[in-house]
């Protein structure tokens, strides 16, 4: 499985670190703390006191040496009730408090990665899968809850109690006390290497999710390919690999967890054990009497109970930990395309000019693919950019469009650095239709809206007319109301396109980068489309990339990819009559189109 | 949307119990040891108080007494402390991991059970579930169904411990145990309210868990469009209006099972008390002896584990449920397409016939009211013969990537049928028409995989062979120079790759088996024109060789339908015409129009170029 390039910061810190930095990402986890941890300590001391009345009560009343004792039994047996109905009392308050700011803090703890998971640019988002994206803001954060409902306070409490009770066991018995201590010493020990081991396991576990997620989104969204070429066999295998995979992380996290468990207990017999044989040591020599150490192994379960809380609390608390470490991967992600923010520039409206100073770029990893383009685009020009297959011109898209950033030279919008314009005055002004037109499961009027949040059904209705759609909308079964279906899958690839194109027109940008935007319609609609485009960006930048050289005919200028350069520039009329890649392409065309 | 929070059921427990049954029965072997090791870990504890009670009469006591003690009681005491702990731990150590091991192994079956019904089902199907939701069944909601299995061996385990406290407190004192045993009735009331109150909020929680995992998905899915027209924040509103009211969700199933927690935990504790008040009357009465009630006030005091044990149970089940009814939802789908037992035998191109095809999306189209436009495709028929390609050419959303789904078996007709030498592809057997016909969707998917594996598909394929095809699609030389060759991994969706690049890609995995029929769906629609003519090329030069196939091409540019025998016309889902190119371009407007909108664009223009020149 591919790792992520998200999980490598926050694997290398300590659990310790990623809780702090984790608690500390949620402030809702401390609202009201004082009230939730008095309530909590009602509620344990409750919870130790009642059998220790109801044990008195017995011995008091009912084995009073003179014969039982009713009178104390019933007062006793009062009392007792009223602990009872105060430990449930407090016990509940405690816990509806504790899911109140553990949800509250939960839900932001999601929302912020979510809006991370945005921020991050375009090749750190594609080169994660969205399965596992998805389990960062979902089963990762549902991790923590379980922690922080019942765990993270225990561990107060259990401290707490455990502190009274090494006090009252040193006032009774030093010696005793310290053999105590001593015993659980190893514990403490193993415990660190337990919980390193436990971290790596719980860690490996989420990680497992979030592959087995990506497994089954990829098998759900290419249901047709997998269908078409009947490859459900080998998709199931993967799968299978994925949840098995899942499955053993599990078991290998909860084999550690059964092995922690024990280990507390045998060390709490053996620190009983040592009490009894060196009480009745000391005893015999009078150094302690019977009440004393009767009482004193009183006191030692008093101290293993709390012991053996805190060890289960750990083991939660690495589960949470992986989870947080999931989350904080996101959020420590810093986004390398970042937005400038309020020191950025606002370009206030009106035609685009661009220009490209000696741009290079290449992905992680990969060769060169843009080699030093220079070049100028004046404002109100419509340009068209072509070439090969794989020779660049997305890339120059989504570099004009700052999806990306340059390796080497700058791109200038109006005379202004590119990386210095705020996004909120970028992404209004500059629209770029993708490759592949997403659409949103809606309808198809609120997939257009998206372009323009509070435009009315009028205006998209206007918007349409103005690309000539207006015939298309009146043609669907319920017009822009019709439902587009998961990734607009309900309608045709290239109704599809219509909608992604009217979305970004309602935008009203004053650059329009079209990437194959109607790559799948027909060529009536297209250049009936075409037309209309023409006429309602006349005044705007324009820049599309198409392989139908149609588009290019009809442009101001055609700039001409060749392997990731620009190796010809100028209108259409120029190009043609000059032998290069261009005439070349043009020759193509117009063979396909002559038969 | 699809429908809300599932049905409540009325019996909610008897349900669960069911759920747990099938766990149970999945995994008989697993689950006996674990509640053998519990019932070990329970005894046990009872066991170590008892110890240390003894020691303390035996050791400790006698000790103190006489002022000494031997090396040998004082062995005997500990080792028996320590023997104890060393069965409890066994104990614990089993329960724990068998328990989980239980868990786990459920969750995996059932998540491959999900998925195997994610494969199986028809594209219909998905149609209707966005892909989060799909996630979260096979996450979550697979998750809450087994939940309870964790506390469940001990539940088991202790019951026997309350057995033998219930006999003995019957065989001590009927009143008493009368008294006592109101407890169940409280706790069976406390749980029925429990369950009553708690599963609807349960079904509501894990419908908005699936929610927020479906606008999640949909979201980073839709990454680059957000991106594009700056729609971040508003994504992001839309995503914290769903975790804000999974938020509310959780907290209000966490007010009452807060609720339940302390309750079933006082309940126990306030028997105890209660058959200490009538004892104490009792005594008075002397109907009773004092060691009798403190016999039973023991007794009690061991039941209130086992009833909290069983608690822990009780309070996962409602959720369990849900969880449960929502995996049953995806598991008891129908409509999986059915195969026949027909092979699909022969080698060389396949004949292909349509007959009379009509085809909706909806469901109820076919009696709907507005019979015209529901139906996608009406009445279409045309026959290839083997060997031979035909030309479907339409306007945008005539149905054209439609008719091409039902060639290839993605879905079936209302009416009419598809042969496929002569073979109704429903009558045909499973895998019968993957194995003869190749479609290239209009959009491209590839996999998280190498460049090979999405070109074979895991087919047993020789690297030549590959990069026949790869040739054959004009991929050999972008594929010959990424760094890995055929091994690249090309990312989630080709991430990594051009446009074009994924286009071709798609175009060999089809080639390279070779198939009966090709259905190409606007498969060059992202390539540029000069590789677009050497593929059609190539094509066209297989085809001579007589090693092709028969060929069903969608496209719009003339030199792609002139390598069409015949040229189909589709218009609003009708055959709008047949005939050659040169036919149909005579005598259908409809035809002219499309194919002929560049030249007319172009002619256009220098007229208007003219216009303002002599102007
Ligand atoms: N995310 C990526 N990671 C690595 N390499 C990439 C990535 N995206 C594109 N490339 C490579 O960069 C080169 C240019 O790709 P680009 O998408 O710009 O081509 P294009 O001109 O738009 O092609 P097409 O016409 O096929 O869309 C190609 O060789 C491609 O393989
Ligand atoms: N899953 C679906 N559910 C409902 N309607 C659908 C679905 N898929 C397609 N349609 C509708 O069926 C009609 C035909 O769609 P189809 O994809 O077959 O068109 P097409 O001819 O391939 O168009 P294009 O040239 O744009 O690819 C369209 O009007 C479309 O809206
Ligand atoms: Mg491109
Ligand atoms: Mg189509």
């Amino acid at each position: 499985m591919t790792a992520s390039a998200l999980d490598e910061s926050a694997a290398l810190e300590s659990a310790l670190r990623t809780l702090r930095r984790g608690l500390r990402l949620s402030p809702e986890f401390a609202t009201g703390l004082p009230v939730t941890l008095l309530l909590a300590l009602v509620a344990t001391a409750g919870r130790v006191v009642v059998p220790i009345a109801v044990q008195q009560t017995i011995d008091r009343g009912l084995r009073a040496p003179g014969g039982p004792d009713l009178a104390f039994v019933r007062a006793a047996v009062l009392v007792s009730a009223a602990v009872v109905a105060l430990t449930a009392v407090s016990g509940y308050l405690m816990n509806v408090r504790l899911y109140r700011t553990t949800e509250s803090g939960l839900a932001t703890l999601r929302i912020k990665a979510f809006r991370h998971v945005h921020d991050l640019s375009m090749l750190t988002q594609s080169g994660e899968r969205r399965g596992s994206l998805v389990s960062r803001v979902t089963g990762d954060v549902d991790q923590i809850s379980q922690f922080m409902q019942w765990g993270g306070l225990m561990i107060i409490v259990s401290v707490g109690q455990l502190v009274v009770a090494s006090v009252l066991m040193a006032i009774y018995s030093w010696p005793l006390a310290l053999l105590v201590w001593a015993s659980f010493l190893p514990l403490a020990l193993a415990l660190r290497t337990f919980q390193r081991l436990l971290s790596r396991a719980y860690t490996a576990v989420r990680e497992r999710v979030g592959d087995m997620l990506a497994a089954i989104s990829e098998s759900v969204v290419g249901a047709p390919v997998i269908r078409a070429y009947a490859v459900e066999e080998r998709t199931a295998r993967r799968i299978d690999e994925s949840v098995e995979a899942y499955r053993r992380a599990q078991t290998r996290a909860q084999g550690l967890v059964a092995l922690t468990f024990p280990s507390s207990e045998l060390v709490a017999a053996l620190a009983t054990a040592a009490v009894v044989v060196a009480g009745t040591l000391l005893g015999a020599g009078g150094h302690l009497t019977a009440g004393e150490l009767v009482a004193f192994m009183f006191l030692v379960t008093l101290f293993v109970g709390p012991m053996q809380v805190a060890t289960e609390v750990l083991t939660e608390a690495q589960n949470a930990i992986a989870g947080w470490r999931r989350v904080l991967g996101v959020l420590d992600t810093a986004p390398d395309v970042a937005d400038p923010g309020e020191r950025g520039h606002r370009l206030p409206r009106g035609p685009i000019e661009v220009r490209f100073e000696n741009v290079s770029f290449a992905y992680p990893g990969g060769p060169t693919v843009l080699h030093g383009v220079t070049v100028d685009i004046a404002p109100r020009s419509r340009v068209a950019v072509v070439g090969e297959t794989g020779s660049g011109k997305t890339t120059f898209a989504k570099l004009l469009t700052r999806l990306m950033d340059p390796a080497q030279g700058r791109i200038l919008v109006d005379g202004v650095p590119l990386d210095r314009i705020r996004f909120s005055s970028l992404r209004e002004r500059i629209v770029m239709v993708p490759q592949d037109g997403f659409l949103f499961d809606a309808s198809v009027g609120d997939n257009i809206r998206y372009g323009r949040p509070g435009a009315t059904d009028e205006d998209i209705l206007l918007a349409l007319a103005d690309l000539g759609l207006a015939d298309w909308v009146a043609g669907l079964p319920q017009g822009l109301d019709t439902p587009v279906g998961q990734r607009g899958e309900s309608l045709s690839a290239g109704e599809r396109q219509l909608v992604a194109l009217a979305r970004a027109y309602l935008a009203d940008p004053d650059l329009l980068v079209l990437d194959e935007a109607t790559s799948a319609v027909d060529p009536a609609t297209e250049m009936r489309l075409q037309r209309a485009l023409d006429g309602v960006t006349r005044g705007r930048t324009s820049i599309s990339i198409a392989h139908r050289l149609s588009t290019a005919e009809a442009a101001d200028e055609i700039l001409v990819f060749d392997r990731g350069r620009l190796v010809q520039r100028g209108p259409h009329s120029e190009l043609v009559a000059v032998p290069g890649v261009y005439a070349d392409l043009h020759a193509s065309w117009t063979a396909q189109r002559t038969v | 949307m699809p429908a809300g929070p599932s049905r409540v059921e009325p019996r909610i427990l008897r349900e669960g119990m069911r759920v747990l049954w099938v766990a149970v029965t999945a995994e008989p072997l697993v689950f006996t040891v674990s509640v053998l090791a519990s019932a070990l870990y329970a005894a046990m504890t009872v066991a170590s108080a008892w110890v240390l009670g003894w020691a303390t009469e035996n050791v400790v006591l006698p000790a103190f007494q006489e002022g000494r003690t031997t090396a040998g009681a004082l062995a005997t005491g500990a080792l028996a402390i320590v023997a104890v702990a060393v069965l409890k731990a066994l104990g614990v150590a089993g329960r724990r991991f068998y328990a989980g091991l239980m868990q786990y192994r459920m969750q995996a079956r059932y998540r491959r059970a999900v998925t195997r019904q994610y494969l199986r089902l028809p594209l219909a199907w998905h149609h209707r579930h966005p892909t989060g939701q799909l996630l979260s069944n096979a996450n979550a909601d697979v998750e809450a169904a087994w939940a309870p299995i964790a506390p469940l061996p001990m539940a088991v385990g202790v019951v026997f411990m309350l057995l033998v406290a219930a006999v003995a407190i019957v065989l001590v004192d009927v009143t008493l145990a009368l008294i006592g045993f109101c407890v169940f009735p409280a706790i069976a009331l406390l749980n029925v309210v429990y369950q009553r109150r708690l599963s609807p909020l349960a079904a509501r929680a894990q419908q908005l868990r699936a929610e927020v995992s479906e606008v999640a998905h949909e979201s980073f899915e839709g990454g680059l469009v957000v991106k594009t027209l700056g729609r971040e924040q508003a994504e992001t509103e839309r995503f914290t209006e769903r975790a804000r009211a999974l938020q509310e969700a959780n907290v209000a199933v966490g007010r009452i099972r807060g609720l339940f927690d302390p309750m079933l935990e006082a309940l126990p504790t306030l028997g105890v008390l209660a058959v200490l008040l009538v004892g104490s009357v009792r005594l008075e009465a002397g109907a009773l002896n004092a060691g009798d009630l403190v016999n039973v006030a023991y007794l009690f005091t061991l039941l209130a584990w086992p009833i909290r044990a069983l608690g822990w149970v009780l309070a996962e089940v409602p959720r369990s449920v849900v969880g449960w009814n929502r995996v049953r939802a995806v598991l008891d789908a129908e409509g999986a397409l059915p195969f026949g037992e027909l092979p699909l035998p022969g080698d060389g191109p396949a004949g292909l016939e349509v007959r009379r095809v009509r085809f909706a999306y909806a469901d109820g189209a076919a009696d709907g009211e507005d019979e015209g436009r529901a139906h996608v495709l009406r009445d279409v028929s045309f026959a290839v013969r083997p060997g031979r390609t035909i030309a479907v050419v339409g306007p945008t959303g005539s149905g054209k990537s439609t008719l091409t789904t039902l060639l290839v078996r993605l879905v079936d007709p209302a009416d009419g049928t598809v042969l496929l030498d002569g073979v109704d592809v429903r009558q045909a057997r499973r895998g019968a028409v993957a194995a003869t016909a190749a479609l290239v969707p209009q959009q491209t998917f590839l996999f998280d995989d190498t460049v090979r594996g999405n070109v074979t598909l895991g087919a047993d394929v020789p690297d030549e062979q590959v990069w026949e095809a790869l040739r054959l699609a004009q991929a050999d030389g972008f594929v010959a120079a990424l760094p890995h060759g055929l091994d690249t991994r090309v990312g989630e969706r080709g991430a990594t790759l051009s446009g074009g690049q994924r286009q071709r890609l798609a175009l060999a995995r089809a080639l390279v088996r070779r198939p009966r029929l090709l259905v190409l769906d606007d498969a060059t629609s992202s390539v540029d024109p000069q590789v677009e003519a050497r593929i059609l090329e190539g094509l066209r030069a297989a085809q001579s060789a007589g090693s092709g196939s028969t060929v069903v091409v969608i496209a719009y540019r003339k030199a792609t339908i002139a390598l069409a025998d015949e040229v189909v016309y589709l218009e609003h889902g009708r055959v709008a015409d047949r005939g050659t190119h040169a036919e149909l371009l005579e005598r259908s407007a409809g035809y002219r129009d499309l194919v002929n909108a560049y030249e007319r664009a172009e002619a256009e223009r220098d007229a208007v170029e003219g216009e303002e020149v002599t102007a």
